[in-house]
């Protein structure tokens, strides 16, 4: 079990070879296949990743300049696994869960080797309040207490997994988390203290009783994700873009806005600035549901580009699993991972170095399997307790850079067969400065069909329908605008026209979003219904209005289209009496444009 | 300590095996010491057991084998540093060849640096300012930015470059500025172009100039960004310089890598190119940056050649992925006759927003911007349409649109090599090149600008 902390067993083997992160020891027939090793008297860290009879090959998680053969190499008996417990939220680790910001502090602007400083903070004193009862009878991911971590979560403690025993004493008050908390009765008699630090691998998915297919959205206040392609609590998404396309500003906002208890943002392979413009950002930004800052609920996972490889291939791992621990507790988590084509990357590179036999592109034959793993953690579930009265979430979204944008490679079609929401970023919308980039007629949502239900119930009746027009006359303006590049736009009829008036209005109006811009960047799922049944009812009545003889000319000049345009910088609190004015005032428009036409025949 | 070894067994290409060495490390610096006295570096590329695989950095050209001595010098390949190097031309191994005494080190540095934790980056957000209109206006760079050129053969990217390394400066007055110019693969008469116009203007005195010639063997290439990053590096962080780091071509750095992954027999991935080049060119240009409470940065513009004009060529194409936007050189506007010929429409400069306005450059700069880009973007559209269906075709305002963006093309982006304008100058010939609009059409710019500098204007 991960709780094995004996130190006891450990052995050491010899470096025989160096090559870049891999390193071969021999002398390595009692380690285990992922067991964390150090390496060299510099006790950098590594992590088994193949054996052949005592020849260990090690993939190390430091740059491995100045280590050569005959340098000692020592097991731990113990695999890569990070520490749960209060004292992760609002942080920034690296991705083997070194804390970043206390490195910083301890060892100055670089990232130097072999530092060693605990994941959680030691020191920091909590207020432990107890929830459990003496003499209960308790077992694995039942809750014994509670500690505030940040003002926006409420950090329950839980029995380890794979312990049981009846309660026996339970502590109130200050506590650091390694003093003990509580002590438990064995089966066997004997009695166990436990405190508020938990280990568990990485690699290891954290146990469950049960998975449910998820029914309820994750709302993301972002208008083209939230209408036309939702992600549920507890669903799978990817966003591939080529450069340029804004992946990371859309991943930003999903951070930002979702509305998920615990955001996971994991930074593999991209750029050191990104991450810093988050650690600024967020402390800054208010949280709407919780009215604290969004740093609060977050918790950073950085491997930048120029970190070393092999960690980016573990940063992954550690998000998830911290992402794990906290479903457990009945928090709906979002992991955001950007980019999980530097982690196939790495995955590559270490392929590569062992000598593996390549599948598609240089990539090891394993890619898939690996991404699907990955992906197949999230879920919405009932969290493991003695009495299943918890249920958690975890929505996995991961960002795919396709090289020169092209999906045809293998992470995106990996990634494509696992993932539920599929949200393409375009080239040529980002050129056109339409933002989010999201490409309606690419894009799609396995969840379309459960979620619509949800909106129907609990945002508009009407939602449903207004998405499916939407859809339909996006679909036909693609169609439209061929004929218009072919023979220019006099060849088509009125109604034609008008239909490409309203889509216009539905990209300009509703599908672009500035995330820049105060009160657009987030947009309540009402909002959202209300602008497009704006647009969609200012459509249906200007086909009727054609219908009646009213000039095209006249309809596409109308004087309320520009109250429509501005509705999504109307705030949220003004919005509802926006709403009103407007479709009043589109009425009295139509029927006084249709008087004047009665007018003129009179 | 030095451990001499006579047993050099093999040479292929840029790679050569030691064998029975002992106490070798990875990546350690070796000199290869001919019969003659004359020596050669290269470094531990892999170490297995007693045999050390070598990548040398220079050419194997006439190396003997038999006789030559492999020297281990237990560390990194490392660069000599000192205040002095400003106003030096470098070889791309950092040893001077312009004639002038040898540099006394105050430092010697490994030439890989390590990671910035990015805890202790600082977000980059104080305007540069190159007095090219293109690249001010409308893709401004910060300090700390890493923002390349994307040019492709027979493009002016020399010009812009020199340009960009004279007239740079960043605001204030008690700020040092400094450019470290790192040239990789280029020919001969390029260097002289880029010597000579170092010299002429006199902006060699505040340079560093490390140059790699075509004719260099390849595999030095590999080591000469990182001699220039180094001493920019010290420049910044130790001296508090703000350092401009301009890296010309990529391409043939890439190329290079290429060739060290062939000899080695590695998998390629695409078009023959590294897995791990992205994470090598990412080394480099992660370097870039800015660091909470030391006063100096480190801005990069790498310029890349597209192979065929082609943006989604691996060297690009992951160069963008790292980098924080792109300036793109034009074929057309260059054949147009266009000084410099940026294309300002897919040029993005991703740090822009937190370097322009008030305080920083002039409140009305955002604004201008979105107007002149939309307003560009919507005459480029307007003269495509009158290609296809006429003149005629085109209503009164794409007409205004059309003028406008022949306009803004010939005064605001075609200044000219030796036109260094200040921001102010940039702004107030974007208000001029906007007051051919009616005001109403001037959507993204706030009434209050429009009051203060357009009716300036006018009167």
């Amino acid at each position: 079990m991960a709780e094995k902390l004996t130190n006891e067993k450990i052995s050491t083997g010899t470096i025989v070879k160096v090559a870049g992160p891999l390193i071969t020891a021999s002398g390595m027939g009692e380690s285990q296949m992922y067991d964390v090793v150090r390496v060299s008297d510099k006790h950098l860290v590594g992590e088994i990743i193949e054996l052949r009879g005592d020849v260990a090959s090690v993939q190390v998680y430091e740059d491995t300049s100045g280590i050569g053969p005959g340098e000692p190499v020592f097991t731990t008996g113990e695999p890569l696994s990070v520490e749960l417990g209060p004292g992760i939220m609002g942080m920034i680790f690296d991705g083997i869960q070194r804390p970043l910001s206390s490195i910083y502090e301890i060892e100055g602007d670089r990232i130097s080797r072999g530092v060693e400083v605990p994941s959680l903070d030691r020191k920091k004193v909590w207020n432990f309040n107890p929830t459990a009862k003496i003499g209960d009878l308790l077992s694995g991911g039942d809750i014994i207490g509670t500690v505030e971590e940040t003002p926006a979560v409420i950090h329950k403690i839980m029995v380890p997994i794979g312990e049981e025993g009846v309660l026996e004493w339970l502590h109130s008050g200050e506590a650091t988390v390694e003093q003990p908390i509580a002590r438990i009765i064995l089966p066997d008699g004997s009695k166990k203290e436990l405190n508020m630090i938990q280990k568990w691998p990485v690699r290891k998915g954290r146990p469950y009783i049960e998975k449910f297919a998820p029914d309820e959205p994750m709302l993301t206040g972002q208008r083209s994700i939230d209408a036309l392609f939702p992600i549920a609590k507890g669903g799978v998404g990817a966003i591939p873009g080529p450069f340029g396309s804004g992946k990371t500003v859309v991943q930003q906002q999903l951070a930002k806005w979702a509305d998920a208890d615990i955001v996971v943002y994991i930074g593999c392979g991209e750029r050191g600035n990104e991450m810093t413009d988050v650690l600024m950002e967020f402390p800054e930004l208010k949280d709407p549901r919780t009215g604290t800052s969004l740093m609060n609920r977050t918790v950073l996972i950085a491997n930048t580009s120029d970190m070393p490889v092999a960690a980016r291939e573990a940063s992954i791992y550690t998000g998830i699993t911290i992402a794990e621990y906290f479903r457990d507790m009945g928090y709906k988590v979002t992991v955001l991972a950007d980019s999980t084509s530097r982690w196939a990357e790495a995955l590559r590179e270490m392929s590569g170095r062992l000598e593996e036999m390549p599948g598609e592109e240089g990539y090891p034959a394993y890619l898939s399997s690996r991404i699907s793993e990955f992906y197949e953690r999230a879920g919405y579930v009932k969290c493991l307790s003695s009495n299943g009265d918890r249920m958690g979430a975890i929505s996995a979204i991961g960002a795919v850079s396709p090289p020169g944008g092209d999906t045809s490679e293998p992470v995106s079609q990996a990634t494509l067969r696992i993932v539920k929401v599929f949200w393409g970023l375009s080239y040529s919308l980002a050129h056109a400065r339409h933002f989010p980039a999201i490409d309606w007629l690419q894009s799609y949502s396995l969840y379309k069909d459960t979620l619509f239900k949800w909106f129907d119930q609990n945002v508009d009746s009407d939602w449903s329908r207004l998405v499916r027009t939407t859809m339909s006359i996006l679909q036909e303006e693609s169609e439209l605008e061929e004929i218009v590049r072919l023979v220019g736009i006099d060849a088509l009829g009125r109604n034609e026209r008008l239909l490409l008036e309203c889509a216009r209005s539905l990209r300009e109006d509703f599908l672009q979003q500035n995330a820049y811009n105060e009160v657009d960047t987030y947009n309540s799922s009402n909002k959202q219904a209300k602008m497009l049944k704006t647009i969609i009812t200012w459509y249906e009545k200007a086909k009727a209005a054609l219908d009646a003889d009213v000039a095209f000319s006249r309809i596409s000049e109308m004087s309320i289209r520009e109250p429509i345009a501005r509705m999504k910088f109307v705030p949220e609190d003004e919005f509802d009496a926006s709403y009103n004015r407007i479709m009043e005032e589109m009425d009295e428009e139509f029927i006084s444009m249709r008087n004047e036409g009665e007018e003129a025949y009179a | 300590m030095r451990r001499e070894y006579k047993t050099i067994r093999e040479v292929v290409g840029p790679l050569m095996l030691v064998e029975g060495v002992s106490d070798v490390k990875y990546d350690e610096l070796v000199e290869i010491e001919q019969a003659d006295g004359e020596i050669r570096l290269g470094k531990v590329l892999e170490i297995n057991k007693d045999k050390a695989l070598v990548q040398l950095f220079e050419s194997s050209h006439g190396l003997k084998i038999s006789t030559a001595k492999a020297r281990f010098r237990g560390h990194g390949a490392q660069l000599s540093v000192s205040r002095d190097m400003l106003g030096r031309i470098f070889d791309g191994m950092g040893n001077p060849i312009d004639g002038g005494p040898e540099i006394i080190p105050e430092k010697k540095m490994d030439i890989n640096g390590t990671p910035i934790n990015p805890a202790a980056r600082d977000f980059p957000a104080e305007f540069i300012q190159t007095g090219i209109s293109a690249i001010d206006g409308l893709n401004t760079l910060v300090r700390g930015q890493k923002l390349p050129i994307f040019s492709g053969s027979g493009l002016p990217h020399a010009q812009v470059a020199t340009q960009i390394a004279r007239q740079s400066k960043v605001l204030g007055d008690d700020e040092t500025f400094a450019v470290v110019f790192v040239a990789i693969g280029i020919t001969f008469e390029e260097a002289d172009f880029f010597i000579s116009d170092f010299k002429r203007t006199g902006a060699i005195d505040r340079a560093v100039l490390f140059i790699n010639l075509a004719d260099d063997p390849a595999v030095e290439r590999i080591s000469t960004p990182r001699m220039g990053i180094t001493c920019a590096e010290y420049l910044a962080y130790e001296l508090g310089m703000q350092v401009l780091v301009i890296m010309t071509d990529i391409t043939n750095y890439a190329e290079a890598l290429r060739e060290v992954s062939a000899a080695r027999r590695e998998i390629p991935g695409r078009r023959g190119y590294p897995g791990y080049l992205y994470t090598d060119l990412a080394s480099m240009y992660e370097r870039a940056g800015k660091i909470k409470g030391n006063k100096g940065s480190i801005t990069q513009i790498p310029i890349l050649s597209m192979p065929e004009d082609d943006i989604t060529h691996p060297i690009p194409d992951l160069t963008g992925y790292i980098t924080e936007g792109q300036i793109i050189l034009s074929r057309e506007l260059n054949r147009k006759g266009l000084t410099p010929p940026i294309n300002v429409l897919p040029s993005l400069s991703r740090l822009k927003d937190k370097g322009i306005g008030a305080g920083r450059t002039r409140e009305d700069h955002s604004d201008t911007m979105n107007q002149l880009f939309a307003a560009y973007a919507r005459g480029k559209e307007a003269k495509e349409l009158a290609v296809i269906l006429g003149d005629a075709a085109l209503s009164e305002t794409d007409k205004v649109y059309a003028e406008f963006s022949d306009r803004f093309e010939e005064l605001y982006v075609s200044q000219g090599y030796e036109t260094n304008r200040s921001i102010e100058e940039t702004l107030d010939l974007g208000w001029e090149l906007l007051s051919i609009f009616p005001e109403n059409e001037l959507k993204r710019v706030r009434q209050e600008f429009i009051d203060k500098y357009l009716k300036e204007k006018s009167d």
